[in-house]
């Protein structure tokens, strides 16, 4: 079993869908020789052949769009984005064409497509490289949104996605593609979309968490089972949709519960979590639910980049306010 | 100019040009039937087959009677907000009639002539502009697209069902349908650029009806041709008059024909016009003049393709009366049909979201049918 980091498992889950579907097709700007900016696709050119690894013009649009086309046919494209900053033009094919394909002609054509991109900062990237956009598209009927945390969920879950007959927003999360190196076995499993992982269990405090964002969760946890909390963490792993029994059934046990987000606190995807606990769960809370997320600012530059992500001392005074709340 | 009134010409400057764009010397301009019925000496063999022609004057026809009744359905509240496609059927038609079954036609929501030509009923048009996705469901051509709202969103789906064709070896095409405002915006360069560099076997038709919806195709782009976008892109072009069937075909044929050939996409700019407001929810009197109407009128394609049957002795005035009565009644059943088609139960915006439904949306729709449970049971009561 190889060790593999976030980046290489993506990889390694693209060459082996590629190998066992020949409909499969990678597809973006510099994929090919180059192997992705990442390095996503090192390597896939040379063993799978430009037709199934297109270097694309410079085109978001186009390149979703085309997407839509080929997906209609039965192909499984899986496009990339370079960064999660240049993604805004693909959101009128996604709207407009992805999500809703099957719907508008009951089925007789469909879209089983996964647009995969980086998502959020932590890597000192130039402007326009380090948003968080996964709540833009959770918005969207019709899609899913998928977003791994580790080698090992990043293996399995684009598995599922690229196996799944619709089309899916899988997210990387930027900071974590070389962050660790986890085992993980090339066997071809996947991961089951649309359910959310409980990856520490506790009693006293839940954490939800996504993508980036999971480690700083598992790294609080540790730091309070210093302090003799045993804190929970949930690793949401698919946005949309959402998996809210695993939620509630973790908050029924604990009545507190701390959602960690690195986007924009205002409208991120960590409201839809609190809306799921203060509609389905409020007999179960013991405190106030607290959001840790990044500002409700534009996203800055690398100077300023360690201020805006929310880090363990923002985690740690927010998990103590959850805890001590009487 | 009313006193107080804005100057109206935009940074342009003043005499904003409402005229279409001139017929540039730098394309092929393709033209074998003109108004009148006057055939060219240059036609191709095939112009000159009269049941051919007669096909091509009756699914003209048939598309001209289903504008009607749409808009008569819409006008008396039984039809949703309607694209009429008066004026512009040569292109659909003529587009369509060049293609082969196996092919995928990628509409904008003016090609309701292209749609009947490849078997999309009627009905099915009905139910669509009347607010049911079934009505895109087609029975007939299974891989055409349903059409596209949003302007020029659809060019590169056709690249990309192109590219599908191409990577699995099939001599089949792509052809995409829009219009002249849809070469204004980004997804059309970006779709020919694709189409171009991969030498898909792709066709674009720019439906160029010299308006959308307000603005005239001179505001629209200072290039005196679209089809000379094209050269931008590598790609082959060509200008036809939109409004001769004959031409359109043609020039669709070749096109078909390099694409199949392995040759690569082509752009064709079909000169046509807009006889009609855009939409039924468009007043055009609000910005375009009678008179430019009026002098249009005499360019339409039906009446010329007619003139040159009679004149050929290939159609008497019988024979139009009884095609007339023929697709009045054929579209009035499709009509009938539609309007007595009960809407789908709710759990229809649920069962076709995914190809499995979420468990996480089986509260939202056991929802959605207790709500319409409890509607029927107690018409008129709006509770919880």
């Amino acid at each position: 079993m190889a060790e593999l980091t976030l980046v290489q498992a993506v990889n390694a889950a693209l060459a082996r869908a590629m190998q066992e579907d020949a409909r499969v097709l990678v597809l973006g700007e510099d994929v090919g020789r180059d192997g992705g900016v990442f390095r996503a696709t090192d390597g896939l050119i040379a063993r799978f052949g430009g037709d199934r690894v297109l270097d694309t013009p410079l085109a978001e649009l186009g390149i979703v769009g085309l997407s839509v086309g080929l997906a209609a046919q039965g192909m499984r494209p899986v496009a990339e984005i370079q960064f999660s900053g240049f993604i805004y033009p693909t959101l009128d094919q996604m709207v407009n064409h992805a999500s809703r394909l099957r719907t508008r002609t009951r089925g007789r054509l469909t879209c089983p497509m996964v647009l995969r991109a980086p998502n959020g900062g932590g890597i000192h990237a130039p402007e326009h490289h380090s948003e968080s956009v996964e709540a833009m598209f959770a918005g969207i009927p019709g899609l899913r949104v998928v977003i791994p945390s580790s080698p090992a969920k990043a293996y399995g879950l684009l598995l599922a996605a690229i196996r799944d007959p619709d089309p899916v927003v899988f997210l990387e999360p930027t900071r974590a593609y070389r962050a660790v190196k986890e085992k993980v076995e090339d066997d071809g499993r996947a991961l089951p979309l649309d359910r959310s992982f409980v990856l520490r269990e506790g009693s006293d405090l839940t954490i939800v968490a996504w993508g980036g964002m999971v480690r700083d969760a598992l790294a609080s946890a540790d730091a309070l089972a210093a302090e003799g909390v045993a804190a929970e963490v949930i690793d949401l792993a698919t946005l949309k949709p959402l998996d809210r029994a695993t939620i509630l059934k973790s908050v029924a046990r604990t009545g507190r519960c701390l959602i960690l987000q690195e986007a924009a606190l205002t409208g991120g995807f960590g409201a839809e979590v609190a809306a799921c606990l203060a509609g389905e769960g409020l007999t179960s809370l013991l405190a106030p639910v607290e959001r840790v997320a990044g500002y409700d600012t534009v996203m800055p530059l690398p100077r300023l980049e360690h201020h805006y992500l929310p880090g363990s001392p923002r985690i740690l005074a927010a998990a103590h306010r959850v805890l001590e709340y009487r | 100019m009313a006193s107080g009134a804005k100057d109206e010409a935009g940074p342009g400057g003043a005499g904003r040009a409402t005229e279409p764009g001139g017929w540039s010397a730098a394309f092929p301009q393709l033209r074998f039937l003109a108004p009148g019925g006057i055939m060219a000496d240059a036609a191709p063999a095939g112009a000159r087959h009269g049941e051919r022609l007669i096909a091509l004057h009756r699914a003209m026809t048939l598309t001209r009677c289903f504008d009607t009744k749409a808009i008569a359905l819409q006008r008396t509240g039984r039809l949703g907000t309607y694209a009429s496609s008066l004026g512009q059927e040569a292109v659909a038609v003529g587009v369509a009639s060049a293609m082969r079954p196996e092919d995928v036609l990628l509409p904008s929501f003016r090609e309701h002539g292209a749609q009947l030509w490849r078997g999309v009923a009627s009905y099915e048009l009905f139910l669509y502009w009347g607010g049911d996705e079934r009505g895109s469901d087609f029975a007939g051509p299974r891989q055409d697209f349903p059409v596209s709202i949003p302007v020029a969103s659809h060019a590169p789906h056709s690249a990309g069902v192109a590219l599908a064709f191409k990577l699995r070896g099939e001599k089949r095409a792509a052809v995409c349908i829009l219009g002249d405002g849809a070469t204004s915006k980004g997804d059309f360069y970006e779709a020919i650029n694709f189409a171009g560099i991969w030498r898909l076997p792709a066709l674009f038709v720019i439906a160029n009806n010299q308006w959308a919806i307000s603005v005239p195709r001179a505001a629209q782009t200072a290039a005196q041709t679209l089809a000379q976008k094209a050269v931008a892109a590598g790609i082959a072009a060509e200008q036809v008059d939109g409004n001769d069937v004959i031409s359109v075909a043609d020039a669709t044929e070749r096109a078909l024909a390099r694409a199949r050939a392995g040759e690569g996409p082509t752009l064709i700019e079909a000169v046509t016009y807009r006889l009609s407001d855009h939409t039924t929810a468009d007043d055009a009197s609000r910005y375009r003049d009678d008179a430019e109407v009026s002098r249009h009128w005499a360019e339409e394609p039906l009446l010329r393709l007619r003139q040159y049957l009679a004149a050929q002795g290939l159609w008497s005035s019988d024979q139009e009366e009884a095609l007339l009565a023929q697709c009045t009644a054929e579209i009035a059943a499709a009509a009938d049909r539609y309007l007595a088609t009960s809407p789908e139960p709710p759990e229809a915006m649920f069962d076709h979201l995914h190809a499995a439904l979420p468990p996480s949306l089986a509260a939202q729709r056991d929802a959605a049918l207790a709500e319409a449970r409890n509607l029927q049971e107690n018409p008129g009561r709006i509770d919880g």
